[in-house]
């Protein structure tokens, strides 16, 4: 690593709440979007060779609100999620095309001129099986600041703790940071995950089906911190329960066979939803 | 009818223990000749001594001597080479016909009879290259011989890592490299360890090859000492020296008439298989400690 | 704590890396990561180099071995003396030598291999099996010159208590130790292929009322055939490669005969021999190691590539 000791490395992160004034390009289909965006998505669509999963989506991530993507299974909501961190670069013969758009500094972080791994340092990932390392629950949360070139004991110290604290599991592991992460129990090992990826503030927390793997207590527990922790963060997350959604997000968007169907205030999508594969779909009749 | 069937299916079993008895027989077999052929012949002088024309003061320490030096180059060489070379295929090759051949090249290296890479070390080592007969070509021509070996088991271990926790070390912006280097090496380290273990012990009871390259079988002397009382300290002249090893030395006496050699050989045989028992048994003592330990 | 707070506190604006700073670590990672990567293909590419090599250097050798000696006599040619006043180069006895050698294994390891296999795979508990398998491990990785004074030693004796005629150097004890060589091979390959025959087929032949040798020999053996084939190819393979029994115990002379109770040189004993002696580079003996070597990497290539294609398949089929 670098000997820069730095504490930030992403360009031009205000900490204070941005509102971002939307472009002049306003149409009939920006209404009802949230006023303060972190991230739009713009004619996203999506490839794995030949097979399109994802096809010309277009929406808006509300800053410092949680955003679900719901739609019965196989319809690209996973798929959409890895977008956000490029996780797609990581296999051959994937290939996007459109644009996310990362506010405030307005970049397109599908470009190809973009670093993936920059953008994978301001947007953090949970995954759907809980996947600590196979070290102590120190080092595991500890490991996206030495990636970083973070090397001050003293400083990560004081930032594991936070983050720990964050993902409410400070007081369970507090007197046992050197056992393994693999060790603790498969509600502790997501909450780990998420002390994991909020030890490096990031800009937007991405969620796929958190609780998937989860019994309904650990999975109450996760919910619950996701409400404690959307003031410091905008979270997007995929889940497969509807409930889930309705419970914890203020927007939603609903997809189906890789195109999105609807979006809008979860409350509103859930009650009263404009379209009619929605009501369908949240009715129970498929998915 | 039943009971016929019965007792038909009872000598097959027999049969089958039987066949089993016998391969394992064969081990056991082997063993206790060396063990009434040799065991009496290791003693101190045995293993100090230099080979001899008298064969009851004629002694391995040349060999093991020799042995241990050309293991060394071969581990520092082979090793490396293998790990990475599996880390390439496994991490970061894209499907091109350039990776298919490297993987076509890989698996039939491993088919490849080891005589071949006597001739290949002849060829390129002793003659166009001219290191002669010497420890740096014996070396060299076993790290070829382990290269597939280290490949294949390492690329094993490398793969049972889950993809999951790749994906959790990039989604935290960690590089290729980091992955690896922090994540999947770690991990699958037992696995490649037995891979490397095996592959030296399969290196350290090789004859044919080292024949092939002219190796002497008859070496009074020791390679020179690595480390010198002149700085750098460091010598590696005994890289350029003749050598003998275990195997060219049992070799030697097998050939000689005589009951006297005959026991020599057995002696030096008794030695090479403890030699190789103990890295197999240590290769499976660390699998089964990975088997126990694996929790994906 | 709040985000700004912290932010505050490490002295985020004074550290904070302009996007000069940014662009300059991401140059060096990018190049780290490149030389990394160029490194460890470097090291992929050392298995291709050595196999052009070897082919290389088998080819160019034989080719001044041809020069000398027309192929067809190296082909039909019966004697095999390119160190006499006289000599000769027919590979026909070298490969006489190691197809008997071969044989007499093949005829050793493929029964005992099989019906080990059979016995594994179908009748043994898996804690026998699991301790079976590291001991067969241990058979194969046993020093192949163990295995020479074995044979040299050990079986050819005990054979002589049998055949009072038998010589000291005979094809008959190495060909046997030989099998129990490839042994281990053989019974691990076979295992996996009957292993691999699926479950639903051995329970369609129970609930027929079928045994379980019938079973095994009925269903699952046939299902199992090509697996099994690839097995044997592979473990010929082996046999022909073989060098330290035969060089040990087989003899020295090339001979022309099918008959396993003669001694007779192989063609790996051949080269071991000439590579023992002291003959000048770039002289016709020489050059004749190469041309022995070049056929045995034909035939074992020929041999592991079949083996591997009917492993494929089998592979494909389950």
């Amino acid at each position: 690593m670098s000997g820069i000791v730095c504490a930030n490395v992403f360009p031009g992160k205000d900490p204070v709440v941005t509102h971002v004034k939307l472009p002049r390009t306003e149409s009939a289909e920006r209404q009802g979007w949230p006023k303060s965006i972190k991230a739009e998505v713009r004619d996203l669509s999506f490839a794995y060779g030949s097979r399109v999963a994802l096809k010309n989506l277009s929406l808006p991530v509300a800053e410092s609100r949680i955003t679900a993507l719901i739609g019965p299974s196989g319809c690209g909501k996973s798929t959409f999620l890895r977008c956000f961190n490029r996780m797609h670069d990581l296999y051959p013969g994937t290939r996007y095309e459109g644009e996310i758009l990362l506010y405030p500094d307005n970049r397109n972080i599908l470009a190809r001129d973009i670093d993936p791994i920059e953008v994978r340092m301001r947007l953090a990932m949970v995954f759907q099986k809980p996947n600590p390392f196979p070290k102590s629950v120190y080092e595991n949360v500890a490991y996206g600041l030495q990636v970083r070139g973070m090397t001050d004991r003293r400083v990560l110290d004081e930032k594991v703790e936070q983050a720990l604290k964050h993902a409410a599991l400070w007081e369970e592991v507090k007197d046992r940071l050197s056992s393994l992460g693999t060790s603790l129990s498969g509600g502790q090992q997501q909450r780990l995950c998420i002390a994991r990826a909020l030890a490096t503030d990031p800009e937007v927390l991405l969620l796929d089906e958190p609780t998937s793997a989860l019994d309904p207590i650990a999975t109450a527990n996760i919910e619950e911190l996701l409400l404690d922790l959307k003031q410091r963060v905008t979270i997007l997350i995929v889940t497969h329960n509807m409930q889930q959604a309705a419970r914890v997000s203020d927007w939603t968007a609903f997809m189906y066979l890789g195109e999105l169907v609807e979006f809008g205030l979860t409350k509103q999508l859930f009650t009263n939803p404009s379209k009619k594969q929605t009501e369908d779909y949240i009715t129970g009749r498929f998915g | 009818m039943l009971r016929r069937r019965k007792r038909t299916e009872a000598m097959f079993k027999i049969v089958g223990i039987g066949s089993l008895a016998l391969a394992i027989g064969t081990l056991a077999l082997l063993f206790g000749a060396l063990v009434v052929e040799g065991a009496s012949r290791i003693d101190w002088q045995f293993l100090t001594s230099f080979p001899s024309r008298r064969a009851m003061q004629a002694g391995v320490l040349p060999a093991l001597v020799g042995s241990s030096l050309i293991m060394l180059v071969t581990a520092v060489v082979g090793i490396p080479l293998g790990v990475a070379a599996a880390i390439y295929l496994e991490e970061y090759a894209r499907r091109t016909w350039l990776t298919e051949l490297i993987e076509v090249t890989v698996t039939n290296l491993a088919g490849v009879p080891s005589i071949i890479f006597g001739l290949l070390a002849l060829g390129l080592f002793v003659y166009i290259l001219g290191l002669g007969a010497s420890i740096l070509t014996a070396g060299l021509t076993l790290a070829l011989l382990i290269l597939p070996v280290v490949i294949v088991t390492t690329r094993e271990a490398i793969r049972a890592i889950p993809v999951q926790i790749r994906e959790a070390a990039f989604a935290l912006g960690a590089t290729k490299w980091q992955t690896v280097s922090h994540h999947v090496l770690p991990y699958s380290a037992a696995g490649i360890l037995t891979g490397i273990i095996l592959s030296l012990s399969r290196a350290i009871g090789e004859t044919a090859p080292i024949v092939t390259i002219g190796a002497l079988t008859f070496i009074a002397f020791l390679p020179p000492a690595p480390f010198t009382d002149q700085p750098p300290f460091l010598s590696f002249e005994w890289l350029m020296s003749p050598f003998t090893v275990m195997p060219i030395q049992m070799f030697a006496w097998v050939s000689r008439p005589g009951a006297d050699f005959a026991s020599n050989a057995a002696a030096a045989g008794l030695l090479l298989v403890c030699m190789t028992f103990a890295m197999n048994g240590l290769a499976i003592y660390v699998r089964y400690r990975m088997r126990k330990r694996v929790s994906w | 704590m709040d985000k700004a707070v912290a932010a505050m506190q490490d002295g985020i604006s004074a550290r904070q890396p302009t996007v000069a700073a940014i662009g300059a670590r991401r140059k060096a990672r990018q190049r780290r990561e490149l030389v990394i990567e160029s490194g460890l293909f470097l090291a992929a590419l050392v298995s291709v180099a050595a196999t052009v090599t070897i082919l290389a250097i088998l080819f160019s050798e034989s080719l001044g071995f041809f020069k000398t000696v027309p192929l067809i006599d190296f082909l039909t040619d019966t004697l095999w003396t390119p160190l006499f006043a006289n000599p000769h180069y027919g590979i026909l006895p070298l490969l006489a030598g190691t197809v008997v050698t071969s044989m007499v294994g093949l005829l050793v390891a493929i029964p005992l291999g099989t019906v080990s296999a059979i016995y594994l795979s179908e009748f043994a508990s898996s804690r026998t099996r699991e301790t079976i398998k590291p001991v067969l491990e241990l058979l194969g990785a046993v020093p192949t010159i163990v295995y020479g004074y074995f044979a040299l030693l050990v079986v050819t004796p005990a054979l002589q208590t049998l055949w009072s005629d038998l010589p000291g150097f005979n094809m008959l004890g190495p060909g046997i130790v030989i099998g129990i060589m490839i042994l281990p091979l053989v019974i691990s390959l076979s295992e996996d292929a009957m292993r691999a025959v699926p479950m639903v087929l051995r329970e369609g032949s129970y609930a027929v009322g079928a045994t379980r040798l019938q079973t095994a020999w009925r269903v699952v053996v046939p299902a199992a055939t090509s697996g099994l084939v690839a097995a044997y190819v592979l473990g010929v393979s082996r046999a022909v490669g073989e060098t330290m029994v035969v060089a040990i115990a087989a003899g020295q002379n090339p001979n022309l005969t099918w008959n396993p109770m003669e001694p007779a040189a192989t063609i790996t004993a051949y080269i071991v021999q000439v590579a023992l002696g002291d003959l000048p580079h770039g002289s016709i003996g020489y050059q004749s190691i190469f041309a022995a070597g070049l056929v045995l990497a034909v035939m074992t290539f020929a041999f592991n590539m079949l083996g591997h294609i009917m492993r494929k398949r089998f592979r494909e089929i389950y």
